[in-house]
Formats: C-alpha cells, structure tokens, sequence
C-alpha cells in the first residue's frame, strides 16, 4: 500500500469507522450506504481520488443479509492510486444514494447496475433501463435469475415440457 | 387480423419528455432519430438528437442493441472456457481482452507466466493496436468523405490480421492468450512476418500523414470540434487517446506497467488543444510508438517455454500423457473441472486502443468466475458524446462519433 493510499483509508476508517480488507495488494474499504456520498466526496476533495473508474454490483443470493455489494473503484491520476470501495445491502431490492453529484460518470454505471441487478439509487437524475430493452421483466445479472436454454424434449416428458413451453404466437 | 396497439405507456412518455426540452414539447426544436442503423455511428447506436435548424441541442445516446450477456455467460464457464468469450467484446481489440482477462485470472490464483510468453504478448498487443488504429483512421476519414485513407488503411491492416492468423489460426477471434502463457508457440515464420510489416510500415504512417495532416478539408472538419478540457476528461472518465489529447500524459502501460512494459522505451504522446484534430494527431503518434516497442520486444525476445509449468492451472503437453499418471489425471482435472480459484476480488486493468480496459474479477473457491465486471473504454467515452456534440453541426457529430472510437460490441458488451 502506497504512502497516500495510507493516508487515505486511514482517513476513512477513522472518519467512518469502516473496516478493510487487503487481498492480493488491493485494498477495499467497506462501508455503509448512507457514508457513501460523504466518503466519495472526501477522496475527491482531499486526498485527490480524481475519476470513477468503475461501478459494479455483486450478487450473494442466496444470502440475505447482505445479499448485494456495491463496488467502486476510485484512481488518482496525482497519486497513482487505486482505491476500491465496498458497500453491504440487505434485502432484495435495496437502495442506495446515488454518487451522481460527485462523479458525474456515475450516472450510466449506476444505470446499469440498475438494470443488471434491481438495485435503487435514490437521487438518480435518469434512472432508466440501459442495456437491456425498456420492458424486460427481471434484472439479469442476478444469480437466481437462470441463463435460460431450451429445454431439451424426450418421449418421457414431452408432454410436460409441451405444455409450458412458450410457443410464438400471432 | 391482429389488433394494433395504440395505447401508449404513461410511464414511457413521461420518460422521454423529461429527457428532452421544453422546447422540443413545443415544438420549436426538432427531435430526429439518427441510427441503430446508420453507417457513421460505426455499428448499432441510436441517438436521439435534438436539432436547433441544422445545431446540435442535445444528443440522447440510446445503447443496448449489441447486449449479448458475456458476463452472465462467462459466470458459467471455467476459467479456461471463458477466454473465447472475451474476444467478443472489443472486436478490433481481441488479443487485449485476453491480455486483460488472462491478466486477471492470474493475479486471482497467483500464476507466473514466462518472459518469452510476456514479450510474445506484448508484440501482439502492440501490433493489435495498430491495427485498431487502422481501422479508426480509415472509417474516421471515411465519415469526412476521404475515401482513399480507407482503403490504404485496410491494405496494413490486413498484414496484422495474417500474422493474427498465423499464431492462432484466426484473423479477428483468436483466443490466442491463456491463463498461464500463450495457447502455444508462434510459428518459425512469425519473427519474418513481423519485422517486414515493420520495415514498412512506418513509411506507410507518412502516407496516411500526407492524406490528412496538412490537407485543408480535414482541418476544417477537426479542428476546433468537440474540444474537451483536461477537467471534464477527468470528471467524466474518459481514458485513452482522448485523455492525452487533453493534456494529460497518462498511459497504464506506463504509470502501472503489466507483461514487462517496463522494459521497452517509449513516449507517451499528448497535445493540449482536446479537439478532434489533437486527438488524431495522438493516435497517429501511437502507431508509431508502438511500431517501437515491437522492434524492441522483437529484438530481445527470449527463447524458453510459452505457458507456465504449474500443472495445477495449466495442462501437461500432449507428449507427457503417454507415459505419466499424474500428467493424464491432471490433463483429465483441467479439462472436466478446471482450476479453482480464492475467495477474493481482483481490478486488473490495461490500456486498450480505445482507453482503460478494466476487469473486476471475483472467486469464491470454485472453478468459475462468481462475478466477472467489464471496464470498457468505450462505454466510458461514450458518456461524454452529449458534452462534445453541444453547439456542433450533425455533420460534426458524425466526426464526433468517429473521434472517440467507439466499438459497439465494447460498449454494449
């Protein structure tokens, strides 16, 4: 871990009482979602964290509590640091308030994640599907949503998998 | 006779009159429609533009149409599997998506990879980017009515694409990187191929600079057209040629060297104008940075093994099957099962032609990817189009569009 890297999580940590995890040089700092936009805003302002590299969301279904982690990756081009933030949500279909106003670059990765996984964003200027069309049903990237295949169709279960199929029709 | 449908979604409207005007309600600007289909967004891009007479108000970009699931889909394939799909995304890019997906699936479960497999890489990615480059140039200048660029460019192109081929078997989908090395070797007449496309390629960056640099239609088209100031860069994330044309000289393959870039002497190239014109120039010099980088790699390119020996992520070659137990057994692990992987999460990111190509890579102690996140580039870049496009003809938009140097399949993914 880099001197200002150092400097800047043990800023976090002291600031929001988070907790961090180191794995394979990489440090995540976990925190709370309603710390978020308080932390983002400190990175940028004082430690120089100038640009979002990357929003994404993880699903731990079945779990519960929590069933999703919401992952930032933030990087300095001052410093050459790269700091990744993580925030626990319970729930299946929890919310969390948008970084839109700090890192305008947030607004189609959290569209996405949207999309993706089902998760709210409070404050979000345009929340909107992005990638897949306006009326899918379900958020794809969830683990209890299924890949979906043909189901494969023998003498023995015709019938059953006949009935339930989903024939186009006129 | 079916039944047309004339309701219309409440909820759908309300969308689409908050995302415009209130002029274009009233109709004193006009909305039109420009693609998915339409040769100048350089695949399937809708955007729904605003039009004060012939001005740019405002550019709504609509995107999804490419969407194929590599992510979903690369959950439920081995490590090893799931290398293919990445040549999916970035299809002008193909050999840095493996770099980057190989990268990362290495540093996950800690795997070494040898010098003479890191230098093959670096000469393939190198000679990837050119031809990435290429095919930038030549539909960018085509998209401003210079035809012949087009086809000059594509000539070059075509070399990169036999030498491609001539490692992996395939032009443009090459699965050619693997978790631990190489899929094999290169081929005796690799080192030939690749130092005659370097003895001539060069001249041919001349060529193309003749075309456009001075000529007085292309300046008018570029200069001053999309300027985008070092902060925005920044702000909104845009990474690659587009951030060193701004003014900043950031370059991964140089701030955080991966596969022995720190070996090779090279300049990062930067102007300070932002606009459509610094941004060609950048990439131009691109090309020719990275011809050095391949003459430097070439010349000392180490000979040895291309893939790791860790039997436990990579497979024993077809000749120790004959006459080793453990080698078949491992053989037969690899192949049905594949290697796990820790319980952890790894960013691993490379520049690409288009910019910062990033993935986020998470194990849970099984032999698939749990969660695998695509940082591309191009939809990074593509965020800023609305900035760029504010004030600017459509005719600019289409320059706009090109500048950029987006690849559908990157950004819908």
């Amino acid at each position: 871990m880099g001197e200002h890297l150092h400097k800047a999580v043990q800023a976090l940590q002291e600031r929001f009482n988070a907790t961090v995890s180191e794995f394979r040089d990489e440090v995540s700092v976990f925190l709370l979602p309603d710390q978020i936009v308080e932390a983002c805003k400190a990175l940028r302002d004082e430690f120089e964290f100038e640009m979002l590299e990357d929003e994404t969301a993880v699903d731990y279904w079945p779990e519960e509590t929590p069933r999703f982690h919401i992952v930032y990756h933030i990087y300095s081009y001052k410093h050459n640091e790269r700091i990744c933030l993580r925030v626990p949500l319970n729930g299946n279909s929890p919310s969390i308030p948008t970084i839109e106003g700090v890192y305008p670059n947030a607004n189609w990765y959290e569209r996405e994640v949207w999309d993706m996984f089902g998760i709210h964003y409070e404050g979000h200027s345009d929340l909107r599907r992005i990638l897949m069309p306006h009326d899918w049903e379900g958020h794809p990237l969830r683990k209890d949503y299924p890949l979906g295949h043909e189901e494969i169709m023998f003498s023995f279960n015709f019938d059953e998998i006949n009935a339930r199929k989903r024939y186009a029709t006129e | 006779m079916p039944q047309i449908n004339t309701h219309i979604d409440e909820s759908m409207l309300d969308g689409f009159t908050r995302l415009v005007t209130q002029e274009a309600i009233e109709g004193k600007t006009m909305l039109l429609n420009m693609g998915p289909q339409h040769p100048s967004t350089h695949g399937v891009l809708r955007l729904l533009l605003e039009l004060d007479g012939e001005f740019v108000v405002n550019v709504i970009p609509d995107i999804g149409f490419l969407h194929t699931g590599v992510e979903k889909h690369m959950e439920y394939k081995t490590f090893e599997k799931a290398v293919v799909m990445t040549d999916r995304l970035d299809y002008l890019n193909n050999i840095g998506n493996n770099l980057v997906y190989c990268l990362a699936v290495e540093k996950l479960v800690d795997l070494d990879v040898p010098p003479r497999a890191q230098a093959i890489r670096v000469i393939l990615t190198e000679l990837q980017r050119i031809a990435s480059h290429l095919v930038w140039l030549g539909t960018h200048a085509l998209d401003l009515a210079a035809m012949s660029v087009f086809l000059y460019c594509f000539r070059e192109r075509e070399m990169i694409l036999d030498i491609m081929e001539m490692c992996s078997g395939q032009r443009m989908m090459t699965s050619y990187f693997r978790p631990g090395g190489l899929w094999r070797d290169v081929p005796v007449e690799f080192e030939d191929a690749v130092r005659q496309f370097l003895r001539i390629f060069p001249a041919r960056i001349d060529e193309y600079e003749a075309l456009l640099t001075k000529n007085p239609l292309f300046i008018e088209r570029t200069k001053h057209i999309g300027v985008l100031s070092a902060e925005d860069a920044m702000r909104w994330g845009v990474t690659g040629p587009s951030l060193r044309a701004s003014g900043i000289a950031h370059d991964l393959r140089k701030v955080r060297p991966y596969s022995g870039y720190e070996q090779y002497d090279f300049d990062i190239p930067t102007h300070t104008d932002g606009d459509t014109y610094a941004r060609y120039l950048v990439r131009m010099e691109e090309m020719r940075q990275s011809v050095r980088i391949v003459q430097q790699a070439l010349d000392k390119l180490p000979y040895g093994p291309t893939r790791s020996n860790n039997r436990k992520f990579v497979p024993p070659p077809r000749s120790e099957l004959g006459h080793s137990m453990e080698a078949v057994i491992h053989h037969f692990k690899l192949f049905t099962e594949g290697f796990p992987a820790p319980k952890g999460a790894v960013y691993v990111a490379v520049e690409s032609p288009r910019g910062e190509l990033g993935v986020y890579l998470e194990g849970d102690g099984g032999p698939k990817p749990y969660r695998i996140h695509w940082r591309t580039p191009s939809f990074a870049n593509l965020q800023v189009l609305k900035l760029l496009a504010k004030g600017h003809l459509v005719a600019d938009l289409v320059a706009l569009i090109g500048t950029i140097d987006i690849v559908l399949g990157d950004v819908d993914r």
